[in-house]
């Protein structure tokens, strides 16, 4: 199994992401994790769809996807040519005790204290899965309350912008 | 592509009428300041051309039925159900190269058009389907007769829509028809709910649809196209995968102007069938599970498949892994998404099936100038001889009865080339494709990819429309008659002189073959008692000859093999109502030769127990046995 993030450009209408869904469903392929969101263009949404392709090849995923409509443009991005980064958000149990023990171990991770209550306190952090990870093996220990991770959101490195050139018509 | 003006057909009127009926001036390609909603969508679908429209009324499509009556340009067909209208729209489009039309409402209208939908999916069928949604007001309410049909429709059409805005009727429209019939043909879905048909809006037909998410590819790579004509210069036993996007795309005499050229064997699949005229020397006939052993051994045998327009479904290349094994494969296709989907690929080609045979024929012959070409002369000569060691065969039934091969096989030669011949799914099916020799694409219509029962009687009156001129057959099994034959009712009363052949063998006869051949025999719920095979049922249900009367057609029986031609003749000499002709078949007949599901396409059986010998070299008797007896039973 290999994974790969594919950034995913398509028209900001009702619908679009039911139909990128939907294709996902249909045809076998798995993901991993999908965000979206707005861009600097208020018709175009962004999508950062990370795949795990076992039996489709990814040029398959590419392929089914570029048939829909509403998808303009599909890069992959590479690990090494792309910045990646997940949000997080866990609740670790630290009481007056430990508090000083667990901010310490934030600030090594550059994450930040959020919120504090007299047991708890709940940690933003992001960077990419295996910083993450880590952060959450260190926490453990404390006890982990809940957490929320967001998927993967991701722009290549370099000057250009993938959408450069979605709108050209042919 | 995504910039192409849309076409508006001439509009044939004389200059001093300049208003139709409705009071919107006649060119309906004109503006309009004020009008209704359902104006603006039959005055879009005036706009893009359509001339027929298959549908049922109800209470969300309503208000479009009322101006719809007014067009002096669309003729709307009443048909009973809507599935039949689907099919209808289909068979119109597969006959005549036009997008086909149908409409329902909401709820039930819209999702009795989904078996439809997904057949013209699969099949690439150019269809635009419109359905009334309830008021926008009321989406998401579970309100009466609401089916979120987008959702439903989102993984069996090519693009689909929800219109609650009537100012986006027009565009919607134009979008639809155009997304329907380029690129890689399919059915488009457009919801429109019956707020947005009451609301009153302004009429402006656009001049360009914009789609900048769809560029279809037509004009292939001249890169590619010279490397395939370089291995097809180079290939010894290279041979021509036919498939339906040649149909598609119009392509059947670059396709003849190619295999011309190169005198290379060609197999043309179930949905080609008649791309390359079956007359021609290089056509094999059809590969496949119920291919001609010919077609299915020079796949497998091939050192160069030309798949053109194809698509390396089960169905062809049975167990995939054993397809072709020593082939290089050019794959030429409008959908990039096909190349390498199945089958890895030596050579892919984006693009029209039609500008594609035309280029890669001038690069073959430019190869062929410029560095010659291997001989393919013993290749030729040994698909001739599977050719002619194994033709296509049945066995009479020795009792008296009807070969339904025989039946097909004379409806073929006397209805003739220029008929357009229609068949449902399962042995009739088969045996339709296998024995009615195609000359002319476009003349055989069926339901390859989703293999819907019902097709034929609503997909043979849309073809008839379509082609009001043309002998309309349509082939159907007595199960597929029974799940859309109350069409005849829409035929007879629309003036659409179909002529129905009801193979009839009382049964449900491809999956009876299985069960005799996998299933040991016990025949669990295939018994269709609609002939009268059995004592105990010794009246058939239903008697066709009286169903065909009661919907105003002329019925006809034929049991005897002396009455067939006559019966034939009979029906080609009524032009003025539907004919259906009851023929009371063998049910034991079987269809051969086959390739069991799943297995290797080198287990061909040319009949039951017959597996042909591939390396025989030519005419002798190159069937081996492992039971003597069972050179009888080729039926």
């Amino acid at each position: 199994m290999s994974r790969h993030t594919l950034s995913v450009l398509v028209e900001n209408r009702p619908g679009v992401l039911m139909r990128i869904t939907s294709l996902f469903a249909r045809r076998n392929f798995n993901i991993h994790s999908l965000t979206v969101g707005p861009t600097e263009r208020s018709e175009i949404s962004r999508m950062t769809i990370v795949v795990d392709v076992e039996s489709q090849p990814l040029e398959q995923v590419t392929k089914q996807l570029n048939k829909l409509v509403n998808v303009l443009k599909i890069v992959e991005l590479e690990d090494d040519a792309s910045v990646q980064r997940e949000l997080l958000l866990v609740k670790v149990r630290a009481d007056a005790s430990v508090r000083g023990e667990v901010v310490d171990t934030v600030a090594l991770f550059r994450a930040h204290v959020v919120d504090v209550s007299p047991d708890a306190v709940t940690v933003e952090a992001t960077g990419g899965p295996d910083k993450l990870a880590a952060l959450l093996r260190v926490l453990e220990p404390f006890g982990i309350r809940e957490l929320v991770q967001s998927g993967s959101v991701a722009l290549a490195r370099g000057g250009r912008a993938i959408s450069d050139r979605a709108l050209r018509s042919a | 592509m995504a910039h192409e003006p849309i076409s508006t057909p001439p509009i044939s009127t004389p200059p001093a009428r300049e208003h139709g009926p409705s009071g919107l001036p006649l060119d309906p390609t004109l503006p309009v300041a004020s009008l209704t909603g359902a104006q603006s969508l039959v005055r879009s679908l005036e706009a893009v051309g359509v001339e027929v429209v298959f549908g049922i009324p109800g209470g969300a499509i309503l208000p479009a039925y009322d101006p719809l009556m007014d067009s002096p340009h669309v003729r709307h067909i009443l048909v009973r159900h809507e599935q039949g209208a689907g099919h209808a729209a289909e068979g119109y489009a597969v006959a005549t190269g036009r997008v086909g039309v149908c409409m329902a409402t909401s709820g039930p209208g819209a999702t009795n058009l989904v078996t439809p939908i997904a057949d013209a999916n699969m099949d690439s069928v150019p269809m635009v389907a419109i359905t009334g949604q309830v008021g926008a007001a009321a989406i998401g309410t579970d309100a009466f007769q609401e089916a979120d049909i987008a959702g439903i429709t989102t993984p069996i059409t090519k693009h689909n829509y929800l219109v609650t805005d009537p100012a986006d009727i027009p565009r919607t429209i134009a979008e639809a028809f155009h997304l329907a019939a380029t690129g890689r043909p399919g059915p488009v879905l457009v919801d429109v709910a019956k707020s947005a048909l009451q609301a009153r809006t302004s009429f402006e037909w656009p001049t360009s649809v914009d789609l900048p998410g769809y560029r279809p590819v037509v004009r292939p790579h001249g890169k590619q196209v010279k490397e395939a004509a370089r291995l097809i210069a180079a290939a010894e036993r290279p041979v021509l995968y036919v498939g339906g996007g040649v149909v598609k795309a119009d392509a059947a005499p670059e396709l003849r102007a190619l295999a011309d050229l190169t005198g290379i064997p060609a197999v043309t699949t179930l949905m080609a069938r008649g791309a390359l005229p079956d007359s021609h020397p290089s056509n094999l006939g059809m590969p496949g599970m119920h291919g001609t052993v010919a077609a299915v051994a020079a796949l497998q045998k091939a050192d160069l498949l030309v798949t053109l327009g194809a698509r390396f479904d089960d169905r062809v290349t049975g167990e995939l892994s054993s397809f072709a094994q020593g082939a290089k494969v050019i794959h030429a296709d409008i959908d990039p998404a096909e190349i390498g989907k199945n089958r890895a690929v030596d050579v892919p080609i984006v693009g029209d099936a039609k500008l594609v045979l035309a280029e890669l024929a001038t690069a073959v012959a430019a190869e062929f100038e410029a560095n010659g070409r291997t001989d393919i002369g013993a290749w030729v000569e040994q698909t001739d001889a599977w050719r002619r060691t194994y033709p296509l065969g049945y066995a009479e039934p020795d009792d008296g009865t009807l070969a339904p091969q025989h039946v097909i096989a004379r409806i073929g030669a006397i209805a003739g080339p220029e008929a357009v011949y229609v068949s449902g799914v399962g042995q009739h099916q088969m045996w339709s494709a296998q024995f009615v020799k195609y000359e002319n694409p476009r003349t055989w219509l069926n339901s390859g990819g989703l293999g819907t029962m019902g097709y034929a009687v609503p997909a043979a009156m849309g073809a008839k429309v379509g082609r009001p001129d043309a002998v309309v057959w349509a082939i159907d099994g007595d199960g597929c008659f029974q799940m859309t034959n109350q069409e005849l009712a829409t035929c007879t009363l629309n003036g659409i002189p179909v002529k129905v052949a009801i193979i009839n063998n009382s049964s449900l006869g491809m999956v009876r073959q299985w069960q005799t051949l996998f299933y040991s025999e016990r025949y669990s719920n295939t018994d269709l008692h609609s002939g009268d095979h059995h004592a105990a049922h010794s009246v058939p249900i239903p008697d066709f000859v009286k169903l065909a009367e009661a919907y105003g057609c002329v019925g006809l029986r034929c049991e005897r093999p002396e009455d067939v031609d006559a019966t034939i003749e009979k029906a080609m000499a009524i032009d003025d109502v539907p004919v259906v002709i009851d023929f009371r078949v063998h049910r034991d007949a079987m269809v051969w030769p086959m390739v069991e599901a799943g297995v290797s396409n080198d287990a061909i059986q040319y009949a039951r127990g017959l597996s042909p010998q591939w390396d025989r070299e030519a005419d002798s008797d190159g069937v081996s046995s492992d039971d003597p007896a069972a050179q009888k039973v080729i039926s």
